[in-house]
């Protein structure tokens, strides 16, 4: 017998490894809809089968938990079955020996507290609030519940105008989207069952490289006859350009009215051409015009003394607000006002207006982790700076910004520099700022989901600085339409999931975009155009349903062996910080074809070929 | 054409064709069990499953297209496998004690498991517990549901009732009255189409055949029956005759062999309907401008339970005129009463009809006119033919026998009210002659059916257009009531039949597994009728007889009080 011996990992070990990894999957790609305590009983036996044994609280207590939610789910219990179950997690998350117990017991608590209508539902009525519907997850998770399997099946199909018109009847950007959207519909992407999210957005950056110009209307289509109403649109960004291009199809007039010189919004204002080429963007907006009677007048600004909203209320019959987040929000340290500390605003507006400012022989300071902050980084880059660093208060990992940007913004050759908060801006004799000074940090307690950071007992940096970009977040300017009536909290205004504005005698107004929630995604500014369209239709006294405008191939059976996730490609990285063209590079029409072969077809197979797996008009 | 092969052999099929669809038109049956044409086609119940060689899974047959080149194994070891082990699986959620299920011998799943030659279960039984209010005329039976969801969609995309729906979740699922409420609280029309389409005997009719036997084994009543139109046309199919053999005459042999003192004829009676619906349209047509167009038929009991719920603003203009059903229960309890000498009550009427919702018409309390409960009950032609079989009758060997006079003998317009456009066509034949005094060609208001649901025609009668409109199945019913609500459908007469292709397509009718025989049972009627030199009700000499003996004329008194109802006052359910 040898004293010590080396531990080889058995088959066995290694398999049950490997389902670890599938279940991982298999939970994050959970299809949305399940009845919540059909989930909870289901993770208690898996906490229970990791149990050792000794304790209690955890042996016994996990699985009379299970046995407890069970008992609601198969509707004999009530109000009792729920308080024994809530008292009996509390007790095995205080009492339990180790995390095995406890942080299973935890997560029933928070079942009970988060879920508690649906524990309510099954303990009084015996039902679920669960609808029994199983939505396709990548349509239901696309704030514009684009028809994602659809467009898919038509790339697959080599008909890439067909698949640009599907797309435009839920969000009239196919080509923004293609390069810019955070696509959320890949989060829950079935596909991740077997092995990774389908790559959505780089195979609708294939339909629209290969689609040509795909004009609204095919030849024997036109708008819906001229209702004679007269709709106003403030603010010419994604939300208001969507929302134009339903009323105009459906008959009505509309006047867009953009405060700057260019149409676009953020997508102009905020997000540098790297990623959206003007050319594109310019197309786009140029063909979505041409869905109906749509004017456009631009560098007006409404809401103040010259074109206040009640005149706009007289000669519109309705009004959408989608004025976006467009104002800065400052760091509020020493300093700021020293020559040099921007705005991320400032800055991507001035490049929004092709007023490119020359970064060389400067070392630039971004401030923030978010998209804008790597936006800034990367612009601050092909402007010519001798360095760039990012400081952010947390770490890398904790930043909101898409990971994949955070990873370009690095290799692009911007130092990130984690756990900086800033102190002040030191600023030379000639008012000109010098340095960004940063606390350094350390990282503490989850609050909120997220880690916070706290003060660390470590000396401050000082960090070089010609040009700081402050970019932690965006304001919204409202304060004209909450003199005009309109209710607004903590700067946003307020409406209803019908984006009716709330405030007095407010009929016909509606807003929606990220004025409304915040700085948000592009995607969601669509989806809320595409909500604002319907209802002020409605609300004008029509109902011109936006219908599915090509035919959908069934799908043919293949085999679907586990497969890798095509990447995008990128143009190398010496030859694009040099320029603001375009980074990224379509799939080849092989990585499309397996790509979109890897498409589960969830709109047919599962639930969709049992209920219809898309909607064909709203 | 797509060229393929099935378990070898070159098949050629026209595109998009299923791989069910090519093996059953090459005589290759693969088992199924959830698939009902063009309205389930979900591979819910992974029975057709057949392996494409190539292909590392089994796709389900009913919803796969046909490829070209595709070469398909309908019976591999694999498909054999998970064929047999679905079955298996569904088997552990179903209540298998075939003896006591009426539907056992036409029962898919009893077929299917059979054919596979399933003798074990491997697995847990998990039977849902059977929970129903058995008066109502549909029943749920939840321990035999094999959640094929053909129930759903036959509710929700043909007849577009939506009542029922998945109910739980999870590995829970399964059907149920949507939001789980009780069947008679929703917007059932008890049309039974999901009886008919349910493979299993999950959803069954409620059998009321004790009902009968008990009246028979009290030997205190004269024993009547009456047969609806679309009777004779089905009533062999489970039977074992063939429609040459399943003659109406041979049905009256069998009624009496059951032990009815009289077989009466409900085409009499359907005849005695138009005098009446048609004088009502002919004196609406006098009186138009005081009055609403268009008049609705209102011999189908499941379209006024749906106007009822769904379009009680319409209500109005239905005809006032009772089924014949009810007609012929109200006449047998009063003048057919009076001509036996005895009193209504000594009389038991059994009414064999292809619907389930007569089986709630007859229990609208203030139907009954003839101081008796009009109609003792109804029985459906399953109920019918479980009745013949329960007497041991050897049907194919029985002489055929005349109904019964005077109330056995019915017009070809009385026939062809089983078929869709029957009503229409029988009530313009009667109406021309009551506007024009002379009879039109009998052939002249053909053209007033569309087996695929919906037909309009325009018609002169004396120098007045009449735009008429057939329809059938309540999907289509619905979006026709919505044209006509909002004024863009403009008729004058509109025939409305809740069951696709009318009573022959009927909830009430045998099941035969994925047919649908509705149209074909109609033609039979149509022929019947051409066959006939009597072709118009007004002509049928039993009714005159009716009329001159009895009721005077109609609209008169008698007829109002015993043929007419108000349908507003039904009520949906006690």
């Amino acid at each position: 017998m040898s004293r010590l011996s080396i531990t080889n990992e058995t088959k066995a070990q290694a398999t049950v490894e490997s389902l670890h990894k599938d279940l991982e999957r298999r939970v994050v790609g959970a299809p949305p809809g399940l009845c919540p305590l059909d989930l909870a009983s289901s993770y208690l036996k898996v906490c229970a089968a990791q149990t050792c044994g000794k304790c209690v609280p955890c042996r016994v207590g996990l699985p009379q938990l299970e046995r407890l939610i069970e008992d609601l789910i198969d509707g004999k219990g009530d109000m009792s079955t729920v308080a024994t179950i809530e008292k009996t997690a509390e007790t095995i998350t205080d009492s339990a020996d180790c995390a095995i117990g406890y942080e299973a017991a935890n997560m029933v608590l928070k079942g009970v507290k988060g879920f508690r209508d649906d524990y309510e539902a099954h303990a009084k009525a015996h039902h679920c609030t669960a609808d029994g519907f199983h939505a396709v997850p990548c349509v239901t998770l696309c704030p514009a519940h684009v028809d994602i399997p659809g467009y898919i099946a038509l790339v697959n199909a080599g008909r890439y105008a067909d698949a640009v018109r599907l797309i435009r009847k839920d969000n009239p950007f196919p080509s923004v989207c293609a390069m810019v959207c955070e696509h959320p519909c890949e989060n829950k992407c079935r596909r991740r069952m077997v092995d990774d999210a389908i790559n959505i957005r780089g195979l609708k950056l294939y339909a629209i490289d290969n689609a040509g110009h795909v004009p609204v209307y095919r030849e024997g289509e036109k708008v819906a006859p001229a209702t004679g109403k007269k709709v106003a649109i403030i603010g010419g960004g994604p939300s208001g350009i969507s929302a134009a291009y339903y009323l105009g199809m459906m008959g009505h007039s509309v006047e867009i009215f953009e405060q700057r010189k260019r149409l676009g919004g953020m997508l102009r204002y905020g997000i540098p051409s790297y990623r959206l080429p003007r050319e594109v963007l310019h197309e786009e907006i140029e063909t979505l015009l041409t869905a109906g009677d749509i004017k456009v007048h631009k560098e007006v600004s409404i809401g103040g003394k010259d074109y206040p909203l009640s005149k706009l209320r007289e000669e519109f019959d309705a009004v959408y607000i989608a004025i976006g987040a467009h104002t800065d929000k400052s760091l509020k340290i020493p300093g700021e006002d020293a020559e040099g500390v921007m705005s991320a605003v400032e800055l991507l507006r001035r490049i929004g207006d092709d007023d490119y400012p020359d970064f060389h022989g400067k070392k630039v300071v971004v401030v923030g982790g978010g998209n804008v902050a790597m936006d800034c980084a990367r612009s601050s880059l092909r402007l010519n700076a001798d360095k760039v660093t990012l400081a952010y208060r947390r770490r890398k990992d904790d930043m909101t910004a898409l990971a994949e940007e955070v990873e370009a913004t690095e290799v692009e050759g911007c130092e990130i520099l984690e756990l900086a908060a800033p102190l002040k801006v030191e600023v030379g004799e000639d008012g000109k700022a010098k340095a960004l000074w940063v606390k350094q940090q350390m990282i503490s307690n989850i609050k909120g989901g997220r880690p916070a950071p706290k003060d660390a007992s470590a000396e401050p940096i000082r960090i070089e600085a010609d040009i700081v970009v402050v970019a932690i977040g965006q304001g919204i300017d409202s304060h004209n339409f909450e003199e005009s009536g309109i209710a607004v909290k903590w700067g946003c205004i307020e409406a209803f999931d019908s984006e009716a504005v709330k405030g007095e005698n407010m009929d016909g107004v509606f807003s929606g975009g990220d004025c409304v929630s915040g700085p948000a995604t592009v995607i969601r500014a669509i989806a809320a155009g595409k909500v604002a369209a319907a209802n002020i239709d409605e609300y004008l006294g029509f109902h011109h349903p936006i219908t599915l405008p090509v035919e959908i191939p069934d799908p043919v059976p293949h085999n679907r062996p586990a497969c890798g996730r095509v990447k995008m490609r990128e143009r190398p990285i010496d030859q694009r910080i040099h320029d603001f063209k375009l980074v990224e590079k379509g799939m080849t029409q092989e990585e499309m074809e397996q790509e979109s072969n890897r498409c589960l077809r969830c709109d047919y197979y599962g639930f969709g070929k049992f209920r219809e797996g898309r909607e064909v008009e709203w | 054409m797509v060229n393929a092969t099935i378990n070898g052999k070159a098949i050629q099929v026209p595109e998009n064709t299923t791989i069910l669809e090519a093996a059953k038109l090459n005589h290759i049956k693969i088992p199924h069990l959830c698939y009902l044409k063009k309205v389930n086609e979900i591979g819910a119940c992974r029975v057709c499953v057949v392996e494409i060689e190539g292909q590392d899974r089994l796709v389900s047959s009913c919803n796969t297209i046909v490829q070209e080149g595709m070469k398909i194994l309908t019976n591999s070891p694999k498909s054999r496998q998970a064929r047999r082990i679905n079955v298996e699986l569904i088997l552990s959620q179903h209540n298998a004690r075939c003896p006591e299920c009426i539907r056992s011998g036409n029962c898919e799943l009893q077929s299917t498991a059979a054919d596979l030659g399933i003798n074990k279960f491997p697995y847990h039984e998990d039977i849902a517990a059977f929970e129903w209010n058995m008066d109502f005329p549909l029943i749920r039976d939840a321990s035999k549901c094999i959640k094929c969801m053909r129930c759903v969609q036959i509710c929700d995309k043909v007849q577009q009732m939506h009542v029922w729906d998945i109910a739980k979740t999870g590995s829970r699922t399964t059907v149920d009255v949507t939001g789980g409420q009780d069947i008679t609280k929703v917007d059932c029309t008890v049309c039974g189409q999901c009886i008919t389409h349910c493979p299993v005997g999950a959803l069954i009719e409620r059998d009321d055949t004790q009902k009968v036997r008990d009246a028979f084994a009290a030997k205190d009543k004269i024993m009547i029956a009456s047969v609806a139109p679309a009777v004779r046309t089905s009533w062999g199919e489970q039977l074992g005759l063939t429609h040459e053999q399943a003659t109406q005459n041979r049905l009256a042999s069998a009624l009496r062999a059951v032990g009815f003192d009289y077989v009466f004829d409900t085409d009499f009676s359907a005849d005695l309907t138009i005098m009446e619906e048609a004088s009502e349209f002919v004196e609406k047509l006098k009186n138009a401008k005081n009055e609403k167009f268009p008049m609705f038929t209102s011999c189908c009991p499941g379209w006024v339970r749906f106007i009822k719920m769904e379009f009680p603003d319409l209500v109005p203009q239905l005809s006032s005129a009772k089924s014949p059903q009810q007609m012929f229960g109200a006449i047998i309890k009063s003048w057919y009463a009076q001509i036996l000498g005895v009193e209504p009550y000594k009389i038991f009427h059994v009414s064999f009809m292809p619907c389930t919702a007569k089986k709630y018409e007859c229990d609208v309390e203030c139907m009954n006119a003839s101081g008796a409960r009009d109609i003792d009950v109804v029985l459906t032609v399953r109920e019918l033919d479980r009745l013949i079989r329960s007497e041991g009758i050897d049907v194919k060997s029985l002489e055929e026998s005349e109904f019964d006079a005077p109330l056995g003998t019915a017009s070809g317009a009385g026939h062809i009210f089983g078929t869709t456009g029957g009503v229409m066509e029988a009530a313009l034949r009667t109406a021309y002659y009551f506007v024009t005094g002379q009879n039109p060609d009998p052939n002249a208001f053909r053209y007033v059916r569309d087996y695929d649901g919906f037909k309009e025609a325009t018609f002169e009668i004396a120098g007045t257009k009449l735009r008429i409109a057939v329809v059938h199945g309540l999907g289509n019913i619905r979006k026709l009531c919505e044209d006509v609500q909002s004024g863009k459908a403009q008729y004058d007469f509109i025939e409305c039949m809740a069951c696709p292709t009318g009573c022959a397509g009927g909830g009430g009718q045998p099941i035969e597994e994925g047919q649908e025989l509705g149209e074909g049972r109609g033609r039979i009627l149509l022929d019947m009728d051409r066959a006939m030199t009597l072709r118009f009700s007004h002509e049928n000499p039993s009714i005159k007889q009716c009329y001159a003996e009895y009721l005077g004329k109609p609209l008169g008194e008698k007829s109002h009080h015993l043929l007419h109802t108000d349908q507003a006052k039904w009520e949906l359910w006690k």
